[in-house]
């Protein structure tokens, strides 16, 4: 398959990448809004051309499993869910991360908590930043704000994923998921052979092909000094990661009096408030973290310097805004805006909001 | 005769499996574990499958199964070894997989995978350790533990009102579709055990055959547990354990 322009939703779109980046093996379970993956995969049938496996499992505990065991082989294995879903998959996601497996996984938020709603929200960037499972461990998060970036992340999460032998996560909300858009389709990247596999992972457990030693994947260290030791590599990892993978994207930073910074597809919602206040002499300029972990702590810090006031807009009840102001350290005011539910508000919301908080 | 005389290559009748570690089992002295894992790693090693057999290690006592047979392993979160199994099954066709599984990770916490692996019918071989109780954390009840049994949650023995029935999960597996062989064997006699390893056999032979999932339980003795000497383990087993577990082919296609 070649490079192809295509109109679709996003969570449409993650099939088509998936498979275009060459993915072995795809797990999931129903779940409103990002049950079209798994149709598309099996629309799709990928098994007929590129050799992938799509398997609908019973659970998503089952699916977040089958993709450890995916991992530990050495295959290039995702996921995907939305937020009651990625709750329940959060102790896998800690085995994957703790025994330092490659795997994507995706969640498409929708509002919580509980059942909550099928609306879109941004309220799981605690659990995704955070941690989420248990343990210190952290999982490289990316937050796509179109549906082109839906596609690309597939490749730059399995990507990271692969060089720091770390899971990664796109973490879309329900609109970014849901909506449709123009979307450039990589050319299709064949699969890894099974040698090529071998090969780039010599730690996975696939069997003791040419007589080698065996490979144990595991999670499991009962000596404490031994296992304090296995934490400090990770947090090594975590550092270079932090170092190396960072990024965000600024809009209009320079000489703009107040900032915005917002994730995802509310980060283009902010853009249309920033030019609503341009025309009211404003000027706003925005930071768009797309890592959210790492976060760009140092962006922001450098960003924020000569401005007045920073205003976070989220789909939740404030949660980036930690980090944010962490960044800043008190040294402007900060302050949250988001609806909460579902509800996604309007350019001229953030406006006001802007107003009233930071500008008053 | 000198002891030098009997010791030579011609008399041995007995061997330690060549892929069983040369490392100490933490298992208590009497445990059923040690044999049935000295019986994994014989079918693999004659069958000729050492390089590409993968197994799958639960949370319980066979967590460290990892550290006895020589070869590859995952180890899964608890009860999740048929979905891990599933996926490597799945993407390394050619590999021969299996899964190691205790009774609470088969009959309690991992019931829906074990179910839906079988149902779906996944290429892979389960070896069900059934000792009616949970030996790692110390003698609780498990599913599997007999009605009356003592246990460090039953210490007046299971009582059906206030702990239901315990769960015959290998019948269950029995009546599924997916399933091509499932038994129920023991290791207590040297007959036993070669049952148990001509079933596992069996097992890995269906999982290479692709006909569909293989389970071997095996009922087994936990004496620390059960608070015995391996002696009494095992005639206490025979006397109470077969009744409710009886031995022999469930399913045999």
């Amino acid at each position: 398959m070649k490079e192809e322009v295509r109109l679709m939703k996003g969570n449409e779109a993650i099939a088509h990448a998936a498979i275009r980046y060459g993915c072995d093996g795809y797990f999931g379970y129903p779940i409103t809004p990002q049950s079209e993956v798994l149709e598309t995969l099996e629309e799709l049938m990928p098994w007929e051309t590129t050799g992938m496996v799509v398997l609908q499992a019973e659970s998503e505990v089952a699916a977040i499993n089958m993709v450890y065991g995916g991992a530990a082989s050495g295959k290039a294995v995702m996921t995907s869910s939305s937020s009651p879903g990625v709750s329940l998959k959060q102790e896998g996601i800690s085995y994957i991360a703790a025994a330092s497996l490659p795997a994507l996984i995706l969640n498409v938020m929708r509002g919580g908590p509980g059942l909550g709603t099928i609306q879109p929200s941004q309220a799981d960037y605690f659990q995704a930043t955070k941690g989420g499972g248990h343990g210190d461990y952290h999982l490289i998060v990316l937050a796509p704000s179109t549906v082109q970036e839906m596609v690309d992340f597939v490749g730059l999460g399995f990507d990271l994923a692969f060089k720091y032998c770390n899971p990664a996560m796109i973490l879309a909300d329900g609109i970014v998921g849901q909506m449709m858009e123009k979307v450039v389709l990589p050319e299709q990247r064949p699969r890894r052979t099974d040698e090529e596999i071998r090969k780039q992972c010599p730690w996975a457990a696939n069997g003791r092909a040419d007589g080698r030693k065996r490979n144990v994947i595991t999670s499991l260290e009962l000596e404490s000094s031994r296992m304090e030791i296995i934490n400090h590599e990770l947090q090594a990892r975590y550092k270079q990661i932090e170092e190396n993978e960072t990024r965000w994207e600024e809009i209009d930073v320079e000489g703009a009096d107040y900032l915005i910074v917002a994730f995802g597809s509310i980060a283009r919602i902010c853009a249309k408030a920033k030019e609503m206040a341009a025309e009211k002499g404003i000027k706003v300029g925005i930071v768009r973290p797309i890592t959210l972990w790492p976060f760009p702590t140092k962006a922001i810090e450098e960003a924020a310097k000569g401005k007045k006031g920073i205003l976070c807009v989220e789909l939740n009840a404030g949660q980036m805004i930690e980090d944010v102001r962490l960044a800043v350290h008190d040294s402007l005011p900060v302050e949250h805006f988001g609806r909460l539910g579902g509800i996604i508000p309007s350019p001229d919301e953030v406006l006001e909001a802007l107003e009233k908080k930071i500008i008053k | 005769m000198d002891i030098k005389d009997i010791i030579r290559p011609e008399n041995k009748v007995y061997s330690k499996p060549e892929l069983l570690e040369e490392v100490h089992m933490h298992y208590c002295p009497g445990c059923s574990h040690g044999v049935i894992h000295k019986l994994i790693a014989e079918v693999i090693a004659e069958m000729g499958l050492t390089d590409k057999t993968v197994g799958v290690s639960p949370v319980g006592c066979a967590v460290f199964a990892y550290n006895y047979i020589d070869v590859d392993w995952v180890e899964a979160a608890h009860g999740r070894a048929p979905a891990v199994a599933t996926a490597v099954s799945r993407l390394w066709p050619e590999d021969v997989v299996f899964t190691y599984q205790g009774d609470g990770d088969m009959s309690a916490i991992g019931t829906a995978e074990s179910i839906h692996a079988a149902n779906r019918g996944e290429n892979i071989v389960m070896i069900f350790v059934n000792n009616a109780i949970y030996g790692m954390t110390g003698g609780q009840m498990a599913p599997t533990t007999l009605v009356g049994q003592k246990t460090a949650t039953t210490p007046y023995g299971r009582r059906i009102d206030l702990n239901g029935h315990p769960l015959e999960i290998t019948n269950l597996m029995a009546i599924l579709d997916g399933t091509c062989y499932v038994t129920r064997q023991a290791v207590h006699t040297p007959a036993s055990v070669r049952k148990t390893k001509a079933a596992i056999k069996k097992a890995f032979e269906n999982a290479i055959a692709k006909k569909g999932t293989s389970v071997v339980e095996v009922v087994a003795t936990c004496n620390s547990g059960w608070k015995m000497s391996p002696e009494k383990a095992n005639e206490w087993m025979v006397a109470n354990m077969f009744e409710k577990y009886p031995l022999g082919d469930l399913k045999n296609e």
